[in-house]
């Protein structure tokens, strides 16, 4: 292998040869460099077309590389601190599978917290294991779901010793990071893995005033969202695995799903922003978490909001917080969080991350500008002169302890029966009910639906959630399980 | 020499001006500044390309951005004029000795000294005791007060650039709370006439419709300006533009000018029919 340094970028070296050369291509895709489809090529531009190719001999192939892609994927893994890391294409969604399919086979258990991203439950109908949930503790004045307890863990960890991996959130959309150091110990202690989904925590491997990024304290696999923090384009992410990980099943357990036409604008768009965090990641960041914090000042003396950061910090559930994460508590302005995000939307033209029933999310990156801050701030502002309310009435968000009847999988293909939701309480439910985004399950399949989880689902539908998940798209009807509950 | 400064009115119209000779380039934090000598036009100054204003026909915008508010309103004390760093709308409110202050928030230092340097003709009053000056954020600036200002200006670039948080309702709103229970807010409005000035009117119109009980807009001739027809937003919490306007009083003052006279008043919020119609759309 040759001496590669942070500096490089081998797949879009080897594509602008690849463009030199000017080759006759008798290969896929069809448009042949866009000329076969004026359309898109005016719509996406013709530099852009030149590049949509197909793997080649000069281009590696992503699903045995051996050249430039596998170049690439070392200089990754050196930028994170991994032993190895896989360019992912199919989004953090793959990455996250990967990490489960790799850890649990059928009948296996796995420890997670219940505020999972939906991947990781879509993980386990996949290969048929067992979650074991923890209960991840709940800020009730913020109605946010918080990082897992150690002491939590280490219960579950004693109760399941055969439990094959604990899957830990670095952070949650919020911003929240658990004990992963500890938990790690925790997990090899027990001869499990410690699997790390950091869809929001590209950018911790970059600066030092921000939490740590799994690899660097332990964890056996991490996903990471590149294309959120990182700056590469939508769907491109990357799975790393420390040197406890097979490199080579990981690789069969990837090719599984994965298309065998992997997309070279997405790779190219990873081997891009590696570089780019590589050489200027402390930089970018300086300045992320200086219009973060500008902002934050600013949001909290506007009154009634609540911009929060690290003095959640409990050292336990809260054991770190992500600053870069602008979150900020809406329900003290008698709105519920997607309310201010409709408005935000509708009114202001400022489209943020998402509202949920007490918080928005307005995601900054380097990409943000001050004076885009600054509308930010004054939209929020003319919101509370404009349109605050009473908070009475308002729901108050509360973990609803999970009561699992059986495993995904089993719940997901048992023969079901489809209800008009208000008739489901005390049924199994057999899929998905969530917000998106976040895309947290509010049910999962082989959950017992309770009153209160549908006085939530009504509630959130009520505010202007988007849900999504059912078979019915309207979510009027649940599938519930054959004969299960009253 | 044959020296020639051209700006794209559209992507398909060129406006262009045989230029003298170059006084003056400078690219700030925000934007890149021109000024030139011309014959036909005097000096000119451009930011990032686009004509702000030459010294042949800046009375007419200057004059009627400041005349129309200020005749409206009975009793004008405390202003604010947000953009406007060449200085020509501060030059015409200092002429009311009525007014005790004037705020002038501008986002570019360097547009205020280049244009005290080389525009004195519009920057000659900057100096005036009643003139504070802030360099920041208009939207900003802004955020912070309420309940203050009898007059706001808004003397704002395009709606792309530095003065893109001008055009915003969030803006608009918090100029509605910082004015005084009488207050009055005037914009300056684009063009009704090119598609792209146009759609960006129509939104500053219906932001502005959103947030103010009263928003009229008039209209005046610029020759400098794409199309050379010009829009200015009248946005006020009590007073009328027109009617009721004591006219008398304000002639009593003497004040001597170039375009703005009271009969024009009245008339300048009488609009051709399409852009009658183009406000319509969005109220
Ligand atoms: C915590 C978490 N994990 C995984 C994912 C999946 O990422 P992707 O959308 O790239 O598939 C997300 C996406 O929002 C997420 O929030």
């Amino acid at each position: 292998m040759k001496n590669l340094s942070q500096e490089s970028a081998p797949i879009l070296e080897a594509l602008e040869k690849m463009k030199r050369l000017r080759l006759v291509p008798f290969d896929v895709p069809g448009h042949k460099r866009g000329r076969g489809n004026p359309e898109l090529t005016e719509f996406l531009g013709e530099k852009c077309l030149s590049v949509d190719v197909n793997s080649m001999k000069m281009l590696d192939n992503l699903c045995h590389p051996v050249s430039v892609i596998r170049e690439a994927e070392q200089l990754a893994a050196e930028a994170f601190g991994a032993a190895h890391a896989f360019f992912m294409i199919g989004g953090t969604t793959s990455a996250v599978q990967t990490m489960i399919l790799t850890a649990c086979k059928r009948g296996d258990k796995i420890i997670m917290p219940r505020n999972v991203h939906r991947s990781a439950i879509n993980a386990l109908i996949l290969c048929g294991a067992t979650p074991i949930y923890i209960d991840p503790e709940m800020d009730k004045s913020l109605g946010i779901s918080l990082g897992m307890s150690y002491r939590a863990v280490e219960e579950a960890v004693k109760a399941n010793p055969d439990a094959k991996a604990i899957l830990v959130n670095n952070p949650t959309y919020y911003g929240i990071c658990s004990n992963v150091e500890a938990l790690a110990k925790l997990a090899h202690e027990h001869g499990m893995l410690l699997l790390a989904d950091e869809a929001h925590g590209t950018h911790f491997y970059f600066h030092d005033k921000l939490p740590a990024g799994a690899m660097t304290v332990g964890a056996d696999m991490a996903a990471l969202s590149m294309h959120k923090s990182g700056g590469s384009l939508t769907q491109s992410s990357m799975l790393l695995i420390g040197p406890n990980v097979s490199e080579g099943y990981v690789h069969q357990i990837i090719n599984l799903t994965q298309t065998t036409s992997g997309s070279y604008l997405l790779m190219a768009s990873l081997d891009i922003s590696r570089r780019n965090l590589a050489l200027r990641g402390k930089e970018i960041f300086d300045k992320v978490i200086e219009m973060v914090e500008y902002a934050r000042e600013e949001i909290n003396a506007i009154g009634d909001y609540y911009a929060y950061s690290r003095e959640l910090v409990n050292g336990d559930s809260i054991y770190d917080f992500d600053i870069t994460k602008l979150s900020i508590f809406t329900r003290s302005v008698g709105l519920a969080g997607i309310e201010v995000y409709d408005l935000l939307r509708d009114e202001y033209d400022i489209q943020t991350e998402f509202g949920d029933i007490a918080n928005i999310l307005a995601y900054i990156s380097v990409g943000d500008r001050p004076k885009d801050i600054e509308r930010l701030v004054a939209a929020l502002s003319e919101i509370r002169r404009n349109y605050r309310k009473d908070r009475s009435g308002m729901l108050e968000a509360e973990y609803i302890n999970p009561q699992v009847c059986c495993p995904p999988q089993e719940a997901f293909y048992a023969p079901k029966r489809s209800l008009p939701i208000a008739d489901t309480a005390g049924k199994v439910c057999s899929e998905f009910v969530m917000c998106y985004p976040p895309g947290i399950p509010i049910l999962a399949p082989g959950e017992l639906i309770t009153p209160q989880i549908l006085e939530y689902i009504r509630y959130a539908k009520k505010k202007g959630c988007s849900m999504t998940g059912p078979e019915d798209m309207d979510i009027e009807h649940l599938n519930v399980m054959e004969g299960s509950g009253k | 020499m044959d020296l020639w400064f051209t700006e794209n009115h559209t992507e398909n119209v060129r406006f262009s001006i045989k230029v003298d000779k170059q006084l003056y380039t400078g690219q700030s934090e925000f934007q890149r500044i021109d000024i030139f000598d011309s014959e036909e036009f005097g000096r000119v100054l451009a930011l990032d390309g686009y004509v702000m204003l030459t010294e042949k026909d800046e009375f007419m915008y200057h004059e009627m951005i400041v005349h129309v508010p200020m005749c409206v309103h009975p009793n004008p004390r405390k202003i604010l004029v947000i953009g406007g760093g060449d200085g020509g709308t501060v030059r015409e409110l200092v002429k009311y000795s009525s007014v005790e202050s004037v705020d002038l928030v501008e986002i570019d230092e360097e547009v205020v000294t280049a244009c005290k340097e080389y525009l004195p003709q519009t920057a000659g009053m900057l100096e005036d005791p009643r003139v504070n000056t802030h360099f920041e954020d208009g939207l900003k600036f802004i955020r912070h007060h309420e309940n203050e200002y009898d007059l706001i200006i808004v003397d704002s670039t395009d709606p792309f650039g530095p003065g893109e948080g001008l055009f915003t309702r969030e803006f608009y709103g918090n100029c509605y709370k910082a004015l005084t229970d009488d207050g009055i807010m005037v914009n300056q409005h684009e063009s009704p006439f090119y598609a792209n000035d146009a759609y960006a009117m129509q939104r500053a119109h219906k932001q502005i419709v959103n947030s103010f009980p009263i928003a009229r807009v008039y209209q005046a001739h610029i020759p400098t300006y794409p199309s050379g027809h010009w829009l200015f937003g009248f946005a006020s919490k009590k007073y009328h533009p027109y009617n009721d306007v004591d006219f008398e009083k304000w002639k009593k003052l003497g004040l001597k000018l170039k375009y703005y006279n009271t009969n024009l008043h009245s008339a300048s919020f009488a609009l051709p029919t399409y852009v009658e119609e183009l406000l319509k759309d969005v109220e």
